[in-house]
Protein backbone atom coordinates (compact mmCIF):
# COMPACT_ATOMS: atom_id res chain seq x y z
CA UNK A 1 0.00 0.00 0.00
CA UNK A 2 1.78 3.28 -1.13
CA UNK A 3 1.19 6.35 1.76
CA UNK A 4 -1.57 8.98 0.50
CA UNK A 5 0.12 12.10 -0.70
CA UNK A 6 0.24 15.72 1.30
CA UNK A 7 1.58 18.61 1.55
CA UNK A 8 3.67 18.43 4.34
CA UNK A 9 5.52 15.62 2.64
CA UNK A 10 7.34 18.42 0.89
CA UNK A 11 9.44 19.71 3.77
CA UNK A 12 12.54 17.99 3.51
CA UNK A 13 13.94 15.64 6.58
CA UNK A 14 10.68 15.60 8.15
CA UNK A 15 8.58 12.91 9.13
CA UNK A 16 5.01 14.05 9.70
CA UNK A 17 3.60 11.83 12.49
CA UNK A 18 -0.43 11.59 10.85
CA UNK A 19 -3.04 9.43 11.18
CA UNK A 20 -1.65 6.77 8.64
CA UNK A 21 1.90 6.53 10.09
CA UNK A 22 0.51 6.20 13.71
CA UNK A 23 -1.95 3.74 12.82
CA UNK A 24 1.49 1.66 11.14
CA UNK A 25 3.60 2.46 14.14
CA UNK A 26 0.82 2.04 16.93
CA UNK A 27 2.73 -1.06 18.09
CA UNK A 28 6.28 0.30 17.52
CA UNK A 29 5.27 2.71 19.75
CA UNK A 30 3.24 0.92 22.44
CA UNK A 31 6.80 -1.15 22.62
CA UNK A 32 8.60 2.34 23.51
CA UNK A 33 5.79 3.30 25.71
CA UNK A 34 6.76 0.05 27.22
CA UNK A 35 10.02 1.12 28.14
CA UNK A 36 8.65 3.75 30.26
CA UNK A 37 9.09 0.66 33.52
CA UNK A 38 12.26 -0.16 35.04
CA UNK A 39 11.56 -3.70 34.80
CA UNK A 40 10.57 -3.39 30.90
CA UNK A 41 13.86 -2.01 30.59
CA UNK A 42 15.50 -4.76 32.43
CA UNK A 43 13.90 -7.00 29.92
CA UNK A 44 14.38 -5.39 27.12
CA UNK A 45 18.34 -5.14 27.61
CA UNK A 46 18.48 -8.57 28.86
CA UNK A 47 17.45 -9.95 25.38
CA UNK A 48 16.14 -7.49 23.03
CA UNK A 49 14.78 -10.23 20.50
CA UNK A 50 12.67 -11.72 23.34
CA UNK A 51 11.35 -9.19 24.53
CA UNK A 52 10.04 -7.62 21.11
CA UNK A 53 8.13 -10.90 20.62
CA UNK A 54 5.67 -9.48 22.98
CA UNK A 55 4.90 -6.96 20.34
CA UNK A 56 2.93 -7.65 16.66
CA UNK A 57 5.91 -5.39 14.70
CA UNK A 58 6.83 -6.16 11.25
CA UNK A 59 10.04 -7.53 10.08
CA UNK A 60 11.05 -3.64 9.00
CA UNK A 61 10.17 -2.33 12.18
CA UNK A 62 11.75 -4.66 14.76
CA UNK A 63 14.86 -4.45 13.00
CA UNK A 64 14.95 -0.85 12.85
CA UNK A 65 14.75 -1.18 16.57
CA UNK A 66 17.67 -3.97 16.57
CA UNK A 67 19.60 -1.44 14.83
CA UNK A 68 18.79 1.97 16.26
CA UNK A 69 17.66 3.54 13.13
CA UNK A 70 15.97 6.14 14.14
CA UNK A 71 14.91 8.13 11.32
CA UNK A 72 13.66 4.33 10.18
CA UNK A 73 11.72 4.07 13.11
CA UNK A 74 10.04 7.24 12.20
CA UNK A 75 9.52 6.49 8.48
CA UNK A 76 7.69 3.14 10.06
CA UNK A 77 5.30 4.85 11.94
CA UNK A 78 7.58 5.37 15.15
CA UNK A 79 6.87 9.00 17.22
CA UNK A 80 9.70 10.72 18.15
CA UNK A 81 8.41 10.94 21.94
CA UNK A 82 8.00 7.40 21.98
CA UNK A 83 11.49 6.38 20.36
CA UNK A 84 12.97 8.56 22.62
CA UNK A 85 12.41 6.73 25.34
CA UNK A 86 14.28 3.84 23.72
CA UNK A 87 17.63 6.27 23.46
CA UNK A 88 16.73 6.64 27.29
CA UNK A 89 16.87 3.26 28.01
CA UNK A 90 20.09 2.81 25.87
CA UNK A 91 21.18 6.25 28.70
CA UNK A 92 21.39 8.38 25.84
CA UNK A 93 20.32 12.56 25.86
CA UNK A 94 18.08 13.93 23.47
CA UNK A 95 20.74 16.05 22.02
CA UNK A 96 22.74 12.48 21.26
CA UNK A 97 19.43 11.23 19.37
CA UNK A 98 19.28 14.45 17.24
CA UNK A 99 22.89 14.14 16.12
CA UNK A 100 22.56 10.81 15.29
CA UNK A 101 19.13 11.59 13.15
CA UNK A 102 20.84 14.53 11.70
CA UNK A 103 23.72 11.92 10.57
CA UNK A 104 26.01 14.80 12.67
CA UNK A 105 28.37 13.91 15.86
CA UNK A 106 27.08 15.15 19.00
CA UNK A 107 29.94 17.69 19.30
CA UNK A 108 28.71 19.53 15.70
CA UNK A 109 25.21 18.98 16.65
CA UNK A 110 25.41 20.81 19.83
CA UNK A 111 27.87 23.68 18.57
CA UNK A 112 25.08 24.10 16.02
CA UNK A 113 22.27 24.73 18.29
CA UNK A 114 25.01 27.15 20.51
CA UNK A 115 25.12 29.23 16.80
CA UNK A 116 21.24 29.55 16.52
CA UNK A 117 20.16 26.04 15.30
CA UNK A 118 20.01 25.04 11.57
CA UNK A 119 18.68 27.82 9.64
CA UNK A 120 15.35 27.75 8.03
CA UNK A 121 16.85 29.32 4.68
CA UNK A 122 17.74 26.35 2.29
CA UNK A 123 15.50 24.26 4.63
CA UNK A 124 11.56 24.61 3.66
CA UNK A 125 11.27 22.93 1.44
CA UNK A 126 12.15 19.91 -1.13
CA UNK A 127 10.66 20.55 -4.64
CA UNK A 128 11.33 24.60 -3.95
CA UNK A 129 7.29 24.67 -4.53
CA UNK A 130 7.26 26.84 -1.72
CA UNK A 131 8.99 29.90 -3.68
CA UNK A 132 7.08 29.11 -6.61
CA UNK A 133 4.00 29.59 -4.91
CA UNK A 134 4.74 33.05 -3.50
CA UNK A 135 5.63 33.93 -6.78
CA UNK A 136 2.79 33.32 -8.72
CA UNK A 137 0.87 36.25 -6.57
CA UNK A 138 3.90 38.78 -7.96
CA UNK A 139 3.39 37.90 -11.56
CA UNK A 140 -0.07 38.09 -11.95
CA UNK A 141 0.01 41.48 -10.09
CA UNK A 142 1.77 42.53 -13.02
CA UNK A 143 -2.10 42.51 -15.42
CA UNK A 144 -3.46 44.95 -12.56
CA UNK A 145 -5.18 42.28 -10.36
CA UNK A 146 -4.87 42.35 -6.97
CA UNK A 147 -5.02 38.73 -5.20
CA UNK A 148 -5.19 37.94 -1.46
CA UNK A 149 -3.14 35.35 -0.18
CA UNK B 1 -16.73 36.94 39.95
CA UNK B 2 -13.85 35.30 38.12
CA UNK B 3 -11.50 36.75 35.93
CA UNK B 4 -8.88 36.58 33.60
CA UNK B 5 -6.19 39.29 34.31
CA UNK B 6 -3.09 38.12 32.50
CA UNK B 7 -2.08 35.64 29.77
CA UNK B 8 1.51 33.84 30.15
CA UNK B 9 3.58 31.71 27.64
CA UNK B 10 6.39 30.57 27.82
CA UNK B 11 8.19 27.21 26.77
CA UNK B 12 8.23 24.42 28.41
CA UNK B 13 11.83 22.31 27.10
CA UNK B 14 12.17 19.10 28.96
CA UNK B 15 16.19 19.84 29.65
CA UNK B 16 15.33 23.35 31.21
CA UNK B 17 13.39 21.30 33.80
CA UNK B 18 16.11 18.15 34.19
CA UNK B 19 18.42 21.84 34.88
CA UNK B 20 16.72 22.74 37.62
CA UNK B 21 16.41 19.18 38.94
CA UNK B 22 19.78 18.98 39.01
CA UNK B 23 20.88 22.47 40.59
CA UNK B 24 22.63 23.50 37.01
CA UNK B 25 20.65 26.60 36.93
CA UNK B 26 23.87 28.56 37.27
CA UNK B 27 26.07 27.08 34.98
CA UNK B 28 26.38 29.69 32.42
CA UNK B 29 24.19 28.19 29.63
CA UNK B 30 21.33 27.71 31.85
CA UNK B 31 21.98 30.96 33.59
CA UNK B 32 21.37 32.83 29.84
CA UNK B 33 17.70 30.62 30.10
CA UNK B 34 16.90 31.51 33.98
CA UNK B 35 17.96 34.99 34.08
CA UNK B 36 15.07 35.44 31.84
CA UNK B 37 12.22 34.63 33.87
CA UNK B 38 13.57 36.57 36.67
CA UNK B 39 11.53 39.53 36.11
CA UNK B 40 8.44 37.06 35.46
CA UNK B 41 8.83 35.83 38.94
CA UNK B 42 8.65 39.59 40.46
CA UNK B 43 5.31 39.53 38.14
CA UNK B 44 4.09 36.50 39.29
CA UNK B 45 4.09 37.30 42.96
CA UNK B 46 2.55 40.63 42.45
CA UNK B 47 -0.31 39.11 40.55
CA UNK B 48 -0.85 36.15 42.82
CA UNK B 49 -3.45 34.57 40.83
CA UNK B 50 -5.87 32.57 42.72
CA UNK B 51 -6.17 30.19 40.15
CA UNK B 52 -3.67 29.21 36.84
CA UNK B 53 -4.98 27.48 33.53
CA UNK B 54 -2.44 25.54 32.13
CA UNK B 55 -2.62 24.89 28.71
CA UNK B 56 0.45 22.15 27.97
CA UNK B 57 0.62 19.24 25.62
CA UNK B 58 1.58 15.49 27.07
CA UNK B 59 4.68 14.15 25.59
CA UNK B 60 3.64 10.49 25.83
CA UNK B 61 3.86 10.46 29.77
CA UNK B 62 0.24 10.14 31.25
CA UNK B 63 -1.15 9.97 27.25
CA UNK B 64 0.15 7.20 24.84
CA UNK B 65 -0.99 6.16 21.54
CA UNK B 66 -4.02 4.63 23.09
CA UNK B 67 -6.41 7.30 23.78
CA UNK B 68 -5.28 10.49 21.92
CA UNK B 69 -7.80 13.23 23.07
CA UNK B 70 -7.59 16.85 20.99
CA UNK B 71 -8.29 18.62 24.00
CA UNK B 72 -8.20 16.99 27.53
CA UNK B 73 -9.56 19.32 30.95
CA UNK B 74 -7.93 18.08 34.39
CA UNK B 75 -11.31 17.95 36.61
CA UNK B 76 -9.42 15.98 39.74
CA UNK B 77 -8.57 17.71 42.85
CA UNK B 78 -4.89 16.70 41.85
CA UNK B 79 -2.30 15.50 39.67
CA UNK B 80 0.87 13.60 40.73
CA UNK B 81 3.86 14.25 38.15
CA UNK B 82 4.33 11.63 35.85
CA UNK B 83 7.26 9.12 35.59
CA UNK B 84 8.69 10.09 32.41
CA UNK B 85 11.17 7.25 31.93
CA UNK B 86 13.48 8.63 34.70
CA UNK B 87 10.81 8.55 38.05
CA UNK B 88 8.69 11.29 38.28
CA UNK B 89 10.32 15.07 38.52
CA UNK B 90 10.47 15.87 42.29
CA UNK B 91 8.62 18.90 42.04
CA UNK B 92 5.06 19.58 44.04
CA UNK B 93 1.73 17.82 43.43
CA UNK B 94 -0.35 20.01 41.23
CA UNK B 95 -3.07 20.64 43.47
CA UNK B 96 -6.76 21.29 40.99
CA UNK B 97 -9.51 23.57 41.04
CA UNK B 98 -12.33 20.88 40.82
CA UNK B 99 -15.04 22.68 41.22
CA UNK B 100 -13.89 25.81 38.41
CA UNK B 101 -12.21 22.68 36.61
CA UNK B 102 -16.17 21.28 35.83
CA UNK B 103 -17.89 24.49 35.44
CA UNK B 104 -15.42 25.59 32.74
CA UNK B 105 -16.43 22.14 31.13
CA UNK B 106 -19.92 22.41 31.44
CA UNK B 107 -19.97 25.77 29.85
CA UNK B 108 -17.18 25.51 26.99
CA UNK B 109 -19.08 22.06 25.81
CA UNK B 110 -22.48 23.99 25.48
CA UNK B 111 -20.43 26.47 23.46
CA UNK B 112 -19.76 23.34 21.14
CA UNK B 113 -16.21 22.77 21.93
CA UNK B 114 -16.22 18.66 22.78
CA UNK B 115 -13.68 18.50 25.46
CA UNK B 116 -12.43 15.75 26.77
CA UNK B 117 -12.95 15.28 30.48
CA UNK B 118 -10.15 13.81 32.75
CA UNK B 119 -10.60 13.02 36.48
CA UNK B 120 -7.34 11.18 36.69
CA UNK B 121 -4.54 12.39 34.76
CA UNK B 122 -0.68 12.93 35.89
CA UNK B 123 1.32 15.37 34.30
CA UNK B 124 4.72 15.84 33.04
CA UNK B 125 7.31 18.05 32.20
CA UNK B 126 4.72 20.34 29.93
CA UNK B 127 2.74 21.82 32.38
CA UNK B 128 5.34 21.63 35.70
CA UNK B 129 8.40 23.29 33.53
CA UNK B 130 6.45 26.39 33.25
CA UNK B 131 5.56 26.33 36.64
CA UNK B 132 8.89 26.22 38.17
CA UNK B 133 10.19 29.26 35.26
CA UNK B 134 6.93 31.53 37.20
CA UNK B 135 7.30 30.11 40.48
CA UNK B 136 10.76 29.17 41.18
CA UNK B 137 11.11 25.81 42.94
CA UNK B 138 8.45 26.01 46.48
CA UNK B 139 7.19 23.38 48.84
CA UNK B 140 3.87 23.91 47.38
CA UNK B 141 2.22 25.53 44.47
CA UNK B 142 1.29 28.64 45.01
CA UNK B 143 -2.48 28.10 43.86
CA UNK B 144 -4.61 25.46 42.27
CA UNK B 145 -3.52 24.71 38.48
CA UNK B 146 -6.27 23.73 36.07
CA UNK B 147 -4.59 21.79 33.38
CA UNK B 148 -5.45 21.44 29.75
CA UNK B 149 -4.20 19.05 27.55
CA UNK B 150 -3.56 19.82 23.57
CA UNK B 151 -2.84 17.15 20.94
CA UNK B 152 0.37 18.50 19.46
CA UNK B 153 2.06 15.00 18.99
CA UNK B 154 -0.42 13.19 16.25
CA UNK B 155 -1.00 15.21 13.22
CA UNK B 156 -3.55 16.51 13.18
CA UNK B 157 -3.58 19.14 16.49
CA UNK B 158 -5.98 21.47 16.64
CA UNK B 159 -6.27 24.25 14.46
CA UNK B 160 -4.79 28.13 15.70
CA UNK B 161 -8.03 29.36 14.87
CA UNK B 162 -10.00 26.35 17.29
CA UNK B 163 -7.66 27.00 20.11
CA UNK B 164 -8.06 30.98 20.10
CA UNK B 165 -11.91 30.53 20.10
CA UNK B 166 -11.57 27.86 22.93
CA UNK B 167 -9.62 30.62 24.77
CA UNK B 168 -12.47 32.54 24.42
CA UNK B 169 -14.90 30.25 25.30
CA UNK B 170 -12.94 29.50 28.89
CA UNK B 171 -12.65 33.13 29.30
CA UNK B 172 -16.51 33.55 29.23
CA UNK B 173 -16.63 30.58 31.57
CA UNK B 174 -14.05 32.02 33.90
CA UNK B 175 -16.69 35.37 33.87
CA UNK B 176 -19.54 33.31 34.78
CA UNK B 177 -18.17 31.56 37.94
CA UNK B 178 -19.43 33.13 40.75
CA UNK B 179 -16.32 33.28 43.10
CA UNK B 180 -14.26 36.26 42.97
CA UNK B 181 -10.77 34.83 41.28
CA UNK B 182 -8.31 36.25 39.57
CA UNK B 183 -7.32 33.66 36.85
CA UNK B 184 -4.10 33.66 34.95
CA UNK B 185 -4.07 31.43 31.62
CA UNK B 186 -0.41 30.11 30.77
CA UNK B 187 -0.01 28.89 26.87
CA UNK B 188 3.51 26.86 26.69
CA UNK B 189 5.33 24.61 24.10
CA UNK B 190 7.42 26.13 21.38
CA UNK B 191 8.72 28.16 20.34
CA UNK B 192 10.80 27.22 16.71
CA UNK B 193 11.95 23.74 16.96
CA UNK B 194 12.33 20.38 15.27
CA UNK B 195 13.53 17.19 16.90
CA UNK B 196 12.68 14.73 14.72
CA UNK B 197 14.50 13.41 11.81
CA UNK B 198 17.24 14.86 9.81
CA UNK B 199 16.06 18.23 10.06
CA UNK B 200 16.66 18.36 13.81
CA UNK B 201 18.03 21.51 14.90
CA UNK B 202 16.02 23.42 12.87
CA UNK B 203 15.15 27.21 14.51
CA UNK B 204 13.86 30.35 13.01
CA UNK B 205 14.42 33.44 14.86
CA UNK B 206 12.37 35.74 12.24
CA UNK B 207 8.82 33.55 12.91
CA UNK B 208 9.48 32.99 16.51
CA UNK B 209 9.73 37.17 16.49
CA UNK B 210 6.97 37.88 14.35
CA UNK B 211 4.65 35.32 16.60
CA UNK B 212 5.43 37.33 19.51
CA UNK B 213 4.88 40.54 17.87
CA UNK B 214 2.14 39.62 16.60
CA UNK B 215 0.40 37.39 19.45
CA UNK B 216 0.32 41.27 21.28
CA UNK B 217 -0.82 42.88 18.38
CA UNK B 218 -2.61 41.04 15.83
CA UNK B 219 -3.71 37.69 16.95
CA UNK B 220 -6.40 36.77 14.66
CA UNK B 221 -3.60 36.88 12.34
CA UNK B 222 -1.95 34.05 14.21
CA UNK B 223 -5.09 32.16 14.18
CA UNK B 224 -5.08 31.71 10.12
CA UNK B 225 -1.60 30.38 10.21
CA UNK B 226 -2.30 27.02 8.69
CA UNK B 227 -0.87 23.67 9.99
CA UNK B 228 1.71 23.35 7.08
CA UNK B 229 2.99 27.24 7.71
CA UNK B 230 4.20 25.97 11.70
CA UNK B 231 5.43 22.92 10.36
CA UNK B 232 8.05 24.41 7.27
CA UNK B 233 8.48 27.54 8.90
CA UNK B 234 8.88 26.74 12.87
CA UNK B 235 9.98 23.03 12.86
CA UNK B 236 7.79 19.40 13.24
CA UNK B 237 6.97 20.07 16.76
CA UNK B 238 7.11 23.92 16.56
CA UNK B 239 3.07 23.45 15.88
CA UNK B 240 3.25 23.30 19.67
CA UNK B 241 2.28 27.31 19.24
CA UNK B 242 -1.10 26.80 18.99
CA UNK B 243 -1.57 26.42 22.52
CA UNK B 244 -0.21 29.51 22.99
CA UNK B 245 -3.05 31.12 21.15
CA UNK B 246 -5.50 29.38 23.93
CA UNK B 247 -4.12 32.14 25.85
CA UNK B 248 -4.59 34.75 23.66
CA UNK B 249 -8.21 34.25 22.84
CA UNK B 250 -9.08 34.36 26.68
CA UNK B 251 -7.26 37.78 26.98
CA UNK B 252 -8.82 41.21 25.77
CA UNK B 253 -8.33 42.08 22.35
CA UNK B 254 -6.06 44.76 23.16
CA UNK B 255 -3.61 43.73 25.81
CA UNK B 256 -0.80 44.86 27.60
CA UNK B 257 2.64 43.25 26.49
CA UNK B 258 4.35 43.96 30.23
CA UNK B 259 7.27 41.86 29.53
CA UNK B 260 9.15 39.39 26.85
CA UNK B 261 12.09 37.39 26.45
CA UNK B 262 13.79 34.99 24.27
CA UNK B 263 16.97 33.11 23.53
CA UNK B 264 18.05 30.31 21.59
CA UNK B 265 18.69 27.55 22.20
CA UNK B 266 17.90 25.16 25.38
CA UNK B 267 18.71 21.69 24.35
CA UNK B 268 16.99 21.72 21.05
CA UNK B 269 14.41 24.59 21.23
CA UNK B 270 14.56 28.28 20.80
CA UNK B 271 13.20 29.36 24.13
CA UNK B 272 10.02 32.14 23.99
CA UNK B 273 8.51 33.81 27.09
CA UNK B 274 5.71 36.67 27.09
CA UNK B 275 3.62 38.55 29.69
CA UNK B 276 0.47 40.04 28.64
CA UNK B 277 -2.06 41.54 30.62
CA UNK B 278 -5.65 42.58 30.08
CA UNK B 279 -5.75 46.53 30.33
CA UNK B 280 -7.16 48.11 33.65
CA UNK B 281 -6.33 44.95 35.54
CA UNK B 282 -6.74 47.08 38.70
CA UNK B 283 -10.23 49.32 39.25
CA UNK B 284 -12.15 47.45 36.51
CA UNK B 285 -15.26 46.74 38.97
CA UNK B 286 -16.91 49.35 36.96
CA UNK B 287 -16.10 47.94 33.38
CA UNK B 288 -16.69 44.59 34.66
CA UNK B 289 -20.42 44.65 35.54
CA UNK B 290 -20.45 45.33 31.49
CA UNK B 291 -18.71 42.29 30.47
CA UNK B 292 -21.25 39.38 30.54
CA UNK B 293 -23.39 41.52 28.01
CA UNK B 294 -20.23 41.60 25.74
CA UNK B 295 -19.37 38.75 25.94
CA UNK B 296 -22.77 37.37 24.76
CA UNK B 297 -22.65 39.15 21.90
CA UNK B 298 -19.09 38.49 20.73
CA UNK B 299 -19.91 34.82 20.65
CA UNK B 300 -23.43 35.49 19.00
CA UNK B 301 -25.68 33.52 21.83
CA UNK B 302 -26.84 34.45 25.20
Amino acid sequence: MTRAQHDYDDIPGTFVFDAERSRQGYHLNMFCMSLMKAENRQAFKADEEKYLDRFPLTPEQREAILKRQYNRMLELGGNIYFTAKLGATDGHSFQHMAAVMTGSTQEDYAKMMLAGGRPIEGNRSKSGANKAKKAKPRSRSKSGTKRRG
Amino acid sequence: MARVIAGVSSSHVPAIGAAIDNNRTEEPYWKRVFSGFEKSKEWMAKAKPDVVVGVYNDHASSFSVEIIPTFALGCAAEFPPADEGWGPRPVPVVKGHPDLASHIAQSVILDEFDLTICNKMEVDHGLTVPLNLLFGSPEEWPCPVIPLAVNVVQYPPPTGHRCYMLGRAIRKAIETYPEDLKVVVFGTGGMSHQISGPRAGLINSKFDKAFLDNLTKNPKKLARIPHIEYMREAGAEGIEMVMWLIMRGALDDKVDEVYRFYTVPASNTAVGHIILENKKAAGRKTKRAAAPFKSALRGGRP
